[in-house]
């Protein structure tokens, strides 16, 4: 088996497909990296200029707006010059290969290709065949990883709570078909999180999920017990009325966050979450608006760590 | 014609025969001995001389599928891997569910005068589930017995009427075990790689909940079922217990399966994208070990073509399948070491087992045996790469690996077919 | 080889030069990291009323398409408005001038000011680029492959040190 396609010869950081698999020091290399970004947004020319000259390439396989703006933004903030694509409107419903359309692109003269597919693994598909000096950064591939997203929520729980050595996480929902859960739960057990929670039924969690690290709790109230880092995951409206959950009001009885259910964990929990949130299914609103949520200023961390895996994989 | 194998290692599995020797083929058959001098003598001095394999799962891809592989290339591929005699799944385009269809395949297949074919009948029209084909037409035009491939029926009631009507005629059906609606959208076995990758997963309990059911309906309609590509060591077990009771049930497993596992997946390389899926080390574990001890009848090579390009795709997009013609022989030589078998033992699931299984007289070595043989350098290590095989399927997980076992000769009917240049 | 300079002596000195170029509304930046120190040291002696600034040029530097990211930047932080100010820019060793020209650009993002004053330890000599330093604590002969780098010990004592370059 070759080795770890994320990393060049000499173990530096070239594509961020994962973070299972990073040694702990480059994922504390971006999130030390990204407390300096966080500083560009506060002056008059938000920018720096460190990929001027650079292009950087947001294919996007499945739409998606947020993600593809803060990408933008992050991009935009180093100088960089960036394109657009909404593969799923333009070559691939010609039938276009992925293949293919990552080489008419590369013909292009790209340094960083940022890409989100709905097939899992995709993104190392892509990082076996763009050329040296190409980097593919992984927004979301399948319910396999979303990196970017795990390491904004890894420089969050830092930002407020310091020590991750300390620390009980609890992550509450559908965990099966979560990219954002999988890419957390390694990135917390990488940095020594002594305690890292699922809390979901079990049509909701994957197969020998325990493998991961995690100790599973199908009672949100034992599971939240104590807890200091609360992270809530999306409930997609397909789970709703199919064959694995009943309703959403059943749902958010048993599985959705409360101030009631909050007051079980630590008195100083944070409550995160990936968003977009649905009020009232996973999150109330008294929860997502009160003093423990820092929902919002994830999304402004999300740009700063951005800008640092773009300036890391850019330069290596 | 009269043709003298001289001095090799002859290995019969079916007798146990290990021992340098001599054997005389006299028009098309094994005979003891002959008294004329021989029109034509090999040499199979260090070679072993064993019967020709027998290989009862391979994709020719005609008709349908030319563009991938065709019958010609295919059948080279079969010869140079000491493959005399091969069974082919309906799976092809369109399914063998007619015997105008069946007919045209086994004529291409006699005229180009390879290995022999064994055509295998779709059980249901188009392999669709819903209504039975003309069994007894198609068993007339040449197939040895009727499948699904892998389109397992869907509805029971329709399974148990095709098992049923199978069972009037005597006909054996050969099924792989799958719950579709368990294994529905699955890519991968459903365990801690599956999760870590993000890939959804096909339980292990979609092949024995099939498996259940298939086995009571042997009990129920007295049908003569051969069990196609077993993956889990559950399995393995229900149907050494099956075999126990008295029932009439056999079972193989694919070759990629008694060496590879899930852990296998790596970085998403979609050459280890099969059907079914690579299970756990457990599970691979019970499939060599139940091989070894006879639970498990025979070994196939699932050969399928895959162009490469529908390989270069991510994982759950790629196509299923890997060729396995030529590696069939190293790869049961591999397995044959790692158990510490005796070379006639590690034979065994290829040639005799699997004659046993198709109902023919080959694959021994023995006075009055079709003379379907192979020679082959059992110490000769080569490395598997694009350009060493003929099939039009480049497609294997092995790609890269060193096996050893090469083929030098192999003779259908008494016929050199293939000679290693 | 000459004897370096000590830094702690030459600190007094470096402070009252500047107070001849200063006004209260002058505003001082130390360059990370040895700048940093020596400006921490300076700030206080001049009685400036705008709190000290640092800046970490690691995003402006020239080099960034062959060396990468390498080093561990740091915060750049100005807690004072630089637009129309007179900056005082202290770093420890002036050498190619790269580093000056990095953090110019960088304080031009912050806004426009109303002049740039250079300060430094210790000159090597070596300009790559015309940039000179308005104050200087000492010239020196750096021999071929030595850099020059300012230390700071446990107890905050500055001192500057030869090593080998690469």
């Amino acid at each position: 088996m070759p080795g770890n396609p994320q990393l060049n010869a000499n173990g530096e950081l070239q594509h961020l497909l994962s973070i299972e698999g990073l040694p702990r020091e480059i994922l504390t290399q971006i999130l030390d990296t990204a407390e300096p970004f966080a500083g560009v947004t506060e002056r008059e020319v938000k920018k720096v200029p460190l990929l001027r000259g650079k292009s950087v390439f947001n294919l996007f396989f499945e739409a998606s707006t947020r993600t593809r703006t803060t990408f933008e933004i992050a991009a935009k903030r180093l100088s960089a010059d960036v394109i657009n694509l909404n593969v799923s409107v333009s070559s691939q419903s010609k039938g276009e290969s992925l293949l293919d359309t990552v080489a008419n692109l590369s013909a292009m003269q790209a340094d960083v290709f940022v890409v989100r597919h709905g097939s899992s693994g995709a993104p190392y598909l892509i990082a076996r065949h763009v050329k040296p000096h190409e980097h593919v950064i992984n927004a979301g591939d399948g319910r396999h990883a979303h990196p970017t997203q795990g390491l904004l929520d890894l420089y969050t729980i830092r930002h407020y709570k310091k020590d991750f050595t300390r620390l009980t996480v609890a992550i509450v929902g559908d965990v099966l078909h979560s990219r954002v859960a999988r890419s957390l739960i390694h990135g917390l057990t990488t940095l020594g999180v002594p305690e890292v929670r699922v809390i979901g039924p079990q049509t909701l969690l994957p197969a020998g999920v325990e493998s991961l690290g995690v100790h599973v709790f199908h009672d949100m109230r034992a599971g939240l017990k104590d807890c200091d880092v609360v992270v809530m995951l999306r409930l997609q409206n397909e789970r709703m009325n199919g064959a694995l959950l009943p309703s959403a009001q059943e749902y958010f009885k048993h599985y959705g966050l409360t101030a009631a259910k909050l007051a079980l964990a630590k008195p100083d929990a944070i409550v995160m979450h990936p968003g977009p949130m649905n009020r009232g299914i996973e999150i109330d609103s008294s929860v997502a608006d009160g003093p423990h949520s820092v929902i919002l200023p994830q999304v402004t961390f999300g740009i700063a760590v951005r800008m640092a895996v773009m300036s890391i994989v850019a330069g290596n | 014609m009269n043709l003298l194998i001289k001095g090799g290692r002859v290995v019969d599995p079916a007798s146990g025969r290990d021992e340098v020797g001599d054997v005389f083929v006299s028009d098309g058959h094994v005979v003891e001995s002959f008294r004329e001098k021989p029109q034509k003598t090999i040499d199979a001095k260090g070679l072993v001389v064993a019967p020709g394999l027998i290989d009862l799962s391979a994709r020719l891809r005609e008709p349908g599928y030319e563009y991938k592989a065709t019958l010609e290339s295919e059948m080279d591929a079969a010869v140079a891997g000491g493959v005399t005699s091969l069974a082919c799944p309906p799976d092809t385009d369109p399914p063998l569910d007619e015997p105008g269809l069946v007919d045209m395949l086994r004529r291409r297949a006699k005229a180009l005068a390879r290995a022999r074919v064994y055509p295998v009948g779709a059980l249901t029209v188009k392999l669709a589930g819903e209504r039975l084909t003309e069994m007894a037409e198609l068993a007339e035009a040449g197939c040895v017995a009727f499948s699904q491939a892998n389109a397992p029926v869907a509805n029971t009631q329709v399974l148990w009427h095709a098992m049923q009507y199978a069972a009037t005629f005597g006909f054996p059906v050969w099924l792989r075990a799958e719950d579709r609606s368990l294994a529905h959208g699955g890519v991968a076995h459903d365990g801690e790689v599956a999760t870590r990758l993000g890939l959804p997963g096909i339980p292990a309990f979609a092949e024995t909940i099939a498996l259940g059911t298939l086995l009571q309906l042997v009990r129920a309609t007295g049908s003569r079922v051969h069990v196609c590509r077993l993956s889990t060591a559950v399995a393995v077990e229900m149907i050494r217990a099956a075999k126990k009771e008295g029932l009439p049930v056999s079972c193989d497993v694919g070759i990629h399966h008694v060496h590879l596992s899930e852990m296998d997946l790596g970085y998403y390389d979609s050459h280890c994208r099969l059907e079914p899926p690579l299970r756990s080390q457990r599970d691979r574990e019970a499939l060599a070990a139940g091989l070894a001890d006879g639970t498990v009848d025979c070994a196939v090579s699932d050969h399928t073509p895959v162009d490469e390009d529908q390989k270069q795709m991510p994982f759950a997009e790629a196509e299923p399948g890997a060729t396995g013609l030529e590696l069939l022989l190293p790869l049961m030589l591999k397995w044959g070491a790692q158990k510490k078998l005796p070379l006639a033992k590690a034979l065994a699931p290829v040639t005799s087992g699997a004659a046993r299984i198709l109902g023919v007289q080959s694959g021994r070595i023995e006075a009055g045996a079709p003379a379907d043989l192979v020679l082959f350098d059992a110490g000769q290590s080569w490395r598997v790469a694009p350009e060493m095989l003929r099939s039009q399927g480049k497609n294997t997980p092995f790609l890269g690996y060193e096996l050893a076992g090469r083929v030098r000769t192999t003779i259908v009917a008494g016929n050199v077919v293939y000679e290693h240049p | 080889m000459t004897k370096l300079p000590d830094a702690e002596t030459l600190l007094p000195g470096l402070a009252a030069e500047l107070r001849a170029h200063i006004t209260p509304a002058t505003a001082m930046i130390g360059l990370h990291t040895g700048g940093a120190w020596v400006a921490e040291r300076l700030h206080p002696l001049l009685g400036l009323k705008a709190p000290l600034g640092f800046m970490d040029i690691a995003f402006y530097r020239d080099d960034y398409s062959k060396e990468g990211l390498k080093h561990d930047p740091k915060r750049t932080r100005i807690p004072f408005e630089v637009e129309g100010r007179e900056i005082l820019l202290v770093d420890d060793v002036l050498y190619t001038g790269r580093t000056v020209r990095a953090a110019m650009n960088e304080l031009f993002d912050y806004g426009r000011p109303k002049s740039i004053a250079l300060v430094v330890l210790a000159d090597r000599g070596g300009r790559q680029l015309p940039i000179a330093a308005q104050v200087c604590g000492a010239q020196v002969d750096v021999p071929g492959g030595m850099r020059l780098r300012l230390k700071r010990a446990a107890d905050g004592k500055l001192s500057l040190e030869l090593e080998r370059a690469g």
